[in-house]
């Protein structure tokens, strides 16, 4: 059994890992973006089926450094799709912008190899191993076109900033091994539950240095500085992979840990993350309302998804996670979905991304319009989208721990957030349009990213419970 | 069962085929779209054989599992106020349709497919008897009617379009957290349920200190939607921007989904809170009442005294369900009906009038008698209608509610009635104002001498809304006795709760305070479950019955 769930269920990443380098070969072989966009797409998707067949290995691989099993597997599942929809789209779109360069597909496949050892993690190093895999991956990808100004700015400042809060992340993890005496999750919580602590003082200021660090990661309020300046100068289909996928794996991150440190730290934990996720909510509502561009509305709108997505940590009930997985999941889709249409319309680099260069979408482009209404009511929080469920389950395990008053906030942030997703809408549907410019339609793969971004938005708004009954076994 | 499943799901699949159409064959749009609401009425006609008013119950069940690990469930079901709204749905929206004809030039396929969903979603609130269903549906409406207003609507459509959806949004959005709140209460060990039949046992037993708190969550959304005064202002803006057909649906359907709510959530779930929140919503329905009319007085806009007289309408459906009395409520009911069908009916003649002239000022108006005869008469049925003349079927509505108003025991004083008797006097001068400027008088403006009278396709829109004025007000216990059996239990329970109340202020004078700020300890960081079953305990220790008793045993063994 033991040798099974070493083999099986840490097989997404073996499999991830070697594929990246094996693409790192072939483009250094064949020197055709096409063959090293086809060789990542066709990874993630093995890898994405590899994630499904080790859902039954519950257990732990290479000496209890990874976890395997349930909530690993279902992260897995998670990052290499959003991997797949992001390559999908991104062929197009770099092809059009004309710099398709083979080092861009292993990047992505590195990034999505982080992400998924993140959630593997059963360590704190490996922890920081997959942080930092995903995060460098990160950095040169925003600053991939590296003769736009904005572009590199987004990756040194995203590298500066990133590297600083690593400091952070190792600073924490030494100050918890301080403490307990051990790196390894299981070994932490025992020490913090049997109140077997040398220093308790250290754990609790190692612990804050972990949430600011993840915090970091996850765009939150008030660690969100590099978000809005990364998120506009990366490629638009980075900016739709780092601003999904890249949050879930730092919510993936933060799940084990939360169960970890809150037997000990329960009331100052919780009350420090509840007060950081009301001001992400409102905070990244408030200044979404002001943003002309679509991708820094959509960075800022992040960060209030982010305050949304940490209700659940707070409520710190199997409810909450559950509902913390639900709702990475479905904003996965609807925001990924988004940027993808972002970047069908963006002809050259930069360009089209006003929200007034949306303005009369409706006529040039229904189906475009259409989708991206879908994806804008959805962020929303309206029913029967998957938005809706999402913030439903998160209210309901804030209301069934007694947090009220962060249920209250985020219905507010909400309303706040309706006000900029329909400007949109507005733009799109209610003004004529202002150019005849001629946007072309998505070209080939990138159709495939939207309607399955569309099909998922619609599936678990129509049919949550498919997707909450998996969510569910996690915790 | 199928009459009632087909009833919700027809404008569904027919917005659903209209998708699939070509966008350039409008005539064939038109057509299915009329088609669809038609088959709709017809189909919904067919509730009524099946339905027994004398039975108390929701008829037409059904219960299908959705989120089976929450409880939240596809229950559908109606009662004798649930089937006379959903009625009058399906009578004006293919009315609408047919207004729409001549009102919507441009972009058919979108508007019919928003028109259809708009008819579902709306029939859905009043069959839902799942919160979360209900709430899914109430969001629904707000889709379509936000592209309604915002693409076909006038020149400040954004504005209003924008306005319409925030103001809803908000009120709807707490009411989901008090959902959700009432939901985790009612789920107790289980964990959370959304069905209404077991909330409606459930609810009256949380304290009043908190019932308020949610009563309130509740109420500000239906108040929004109503509107309630001071929550009125978005409704003006929508209604004037709104495309005829628009506002019709707007003042004929959608602003009874507020009242409907008030009626089933407020008054059903927390019968103690509505006693004490009566006298505060009626004085707000009552200012309603005679700010509506003194602001329809001094309009010289048609549209928009017609928009502000539905807020002083509104105003009398309020009162007669705070009024909490069997007459009351029937009064609130019928006049639901009278006002979806005669302000309706206002907004129609408006838009026919726009199309002619494509002016709403009154101005521009008069001596239209002369040109448009049948215009006349039957825009003077709906004016009377709507004045609340004996005869026309909003003076039984209106006579209700203040009976009601004036029996009641809540309320307990006539000053209510007086002020809203009031507002009846104001109605007769406003809309007579209205029809004596359009109407009568001599026809001055040369551009008015050759209007054509009514086409055959308004005709079609006018005649069948006015034989029912004509009914409801010659003989109204067709649609009086649907809903009867339903009011009447509606209002001894509340009676019920009111004796108890008025008990314990007698026996304990030391009743809490209400609304006090100690009362908001809900919101801090404790568990409701735990307060639950401190209630619960309450209740067995002061004997409260042997089922009871036994219930909270069973929780103790399992404990």
């Amino acid at each position: 059994m033991s040798r099974d769930t070493a083999l099986w269920g840490a097989l997404p990443i073996y499999f991830i890992s070697a594929w990246a380098v094996v693409s790192l070969l072939v483009d250094a072989f064949s020197k055709n973006s096409r063959v090293s966009f086809h060789f990542a797409w066709i990874g993630l998707l093995l890898t994405a089926m590899a994630a499904v067949g080790s859902f039954p290995y519950e257990g732990a691989a290479f000496s209890g450094m990874i976890a395997t099993g349930h909530y690993a597997a279902f992260f897995d599942v998670l990052f290499a799709i959003g991997g797949l929809l992001t390559v999908l789209a991104a062929h197009p779109y770099l092809e059009r912008l004309q710099f398709e360069l083979d080092e861009f597909y292993s990047l992505t496949l590195f990034a999505i190899a982080g992400m998924m050892l993140i959630a593997h993690a059963n360590n704190l190093l490996v922890l920081f191993i997959g942080i930092e895999v995903m995060s460098i991956s990160f950095y040169i990808l925003a600053g991939y076109f590296r003769n736009k100004t904005l572009s590199v700015e987004a990756g040194i400042k995203y590298f500066l900033l990133g590297a600083f809060m690593s400091g952070f992340l190792m600073y924490g993890i030494a100050l918890v091994y301080g403490a307990t005496a051990s790196l390894h999750y299981g070994a932490i919580l025992h020490a913090t539950t049997t109140g077997s602590l040398s220093f308790p003082t250290l754990l609790i200021i190692g612990a804050t240095f972990l949430v600011i660090a993840l915090s970091f990661k996850a765009a939150l309020f008030p660690f969100h500085f590099w978000a809005p300046d990364v998120y506009q100068g990366a490629p638009t289909v980075v900016t739709g992979l780092m601003s999904t996928a890249g949050k879930a794996a730092a919510f993936a991150a933060f799940l084990p840990l939360a169960f970890v440190f809150l037997p000990q730290l329960q009331i100052k934990l919780q009350l420090l993350l509840a007060i950081i996720a009301a001001l992400s909510m409102l905070y990244g509502n408030i200044v979404a309302i002001t943003q002309q561009n679509i991708k820094r509305m959509l960075a800022y709108s992040s960060i209030a998804h982010a305050g949304y997505i940490l209700i659940g940590i707070v409520a710190a009930s199997p409810d909450g996670f559950a509902a913390v997985t639900f709702y990475a999941a479905v904003y996965l889709f609807m925001q990924l979905g988004a940027f993808v249409l972002a970047s069908v319309l963006e002809q050259q680099y930069g360009r089209h991304l006003e929200i007034q260069d949306y303005k009369g979408l409706y006529q040039r482009h229904p189906l475009l319009a259409g989708l991206m209404a879908v994806f804008m009511f959805s962020l929303t929080g309206v029913p029967p989208l998957a938005g809706f469920f999402g913030k439903y389950y998160l209210f309901v395990a804030a209301i069934e721990s007694g947090f009220v008053w962060l249920a209250i906030l985020g219905v507010v942030a909400s309303v706040i957030s309706a006000y900029f997703y329909l400007g949109l809408v507005v733009a799109m549907f209610f003004h004529p349009a202002s150019e005849s410019s001629e946007s072309p339609m998505p070209t080939g793969t990138a159709g495939i990213t939207l309607a399955i971004s569309t099909v998922m938005t619609f599936l678990f708004g129509f049919f949550p419970s498919l997707l909450l009954h998996v969510t569910q076994q996690l915790f | 069962m199928a009459a009632l499943i087909l009833t919700l799901f027809l404008p569904l699949l027919g917005a659903g085929i209209i998708l699939f159409m070509n966008k350039t064959q409008r005539k064939g749009i038109q057509y299915t779209a009329l088609g669809f609401a038609l088959a709709t009425f017809v189909v919904s006609l067919f509730l009524l054989f099946g339905f027994d008013p004398a039975n108390a119950d929701f008829q037409y069940y059904i219960h299908t599992t959705w989120i089976a690990s929450l409880d939240i469930g596809f229950r559908i079901g109606i009662d004798g106020m649930s089937l006379l709204l959903v009625l009058l749905t399906t009578f004006i929206t293919p009315i609408t349709i047919l207004s729409s004809f001549q009102a919507i030039k441009d972009r058919d396929k979108l508007y019919y497919m928003m028109l259809l969903l708009l008819e579902f979603g709306m029939i859905g609130v009043f069959v839902a008897l799942d919160t979360i269903l209900f709430y899914v549906f109430w969001e629904i409406i707000l889709i379509p009617m936000y592209f309604i207003i915002g693409i076909w609507g006038g020149p400040r459509r954004i504005y209003a379009a924008i306005k319409f959806f925030l103001y809803t949004f908000i009120g709807s959005l707490l009411m989901l957290v008090a959902i959700i709140w009432i939901g985790i209460w009612g789920g107790g060990d289980a964990g959370f349920t959304a069905d209404y039949l077991t909330l409606r046992e459930i609810a009256p037993t949380v304290p009043l200190a908190i019932q308020q708190w949610l009563f309130l969550a509740f109420a500000l959304s239906f108040a929004i939607k109503v509107p309630l005064f001071p929550f009125h202002t978005w409704l003006p803006d929508a209604h004037v921007e709104a495309p005829t057909p628009g506002s019709v649906i707007l003042a004929g359907i959608l602003l009874k989904l507020g009242t409907y709510g008030l009626i089933r959530y407020n008054l059903e779930l927390f019968p103690q809170a509505s006693i004490f929140f009566a006298p505060l919503l009626s004085t707000l329905a009552v200012i309603g009442i005679i700010y509506g009319a003194l602001v329809a007085m001094v309009q010289s806009d048609v549209k928009k005294l017609v928009a502000y007289s539905s807020v002083s309408h509104l105003g009398f459906i309020v009162l007669g369900i705070f009024s909490m009395t069997t007459e009351g409520l029937q009064g609130a009911v019928i006049q639901m009906i009278n006002h979806g069908l005669s302000t309706g009916m206002l907004f129609l003649c408006v838009g026919i009038l726009y199309e002619r002239r494509h002016t709403r000022e009154l101005a521009e108006y008069g001596g239209i008698v002369t040109v448009m005869p049948k215009f006349a008469v039957l825009l003077g049925f709906a004016v009377f209608a709507s004045a609340g003349l004996p005869g026309l079927n909003g003076f039984v509505g209106e006579f209700l509610t203040m009976l009601g108003a004036y029996q009641s025991p809540i309320l307990g004083t006539w000053t209510y009635v007086a002020f809203a008797a009031l507002g009846v006097i104001l109605a007769a001068a406003y809309l007579l104002r209205m029809y004596n400027g359009v109407i009568f008088g001599p026809n001055l403006n040369p551009k008015n001498h050759a209007l054509p009278d009514l086409t055959k396709l308004e005709l079609w829109q006018l005649v069948p809304v006015t034989i029912f004025l004509v009914w409801i007000g010659i003989y109204p216990s067709t649609f009086l006795q649907l809903s009867e059996t339903n009011m009447r239990l509606v209002s001894s329970k509340i009676e019920a709760a009111h004796r108890q109340m008025s008990q314990e202020h007698r026996v304990s004078s030391t009743s809490q305070m209400p609304l006090s700020p100690a009362s908001l300890s809900f919101l801090l960081p404790q568990e409701i479950k735990n307060m639950h079953r401190q209630q619960q305990r309450e209740l067995t220790e002061d004997g409260n019955g042997a089922a009871q008793q036994q219930m909270s045993d069973e929780e103790w063994m399992q404990e």
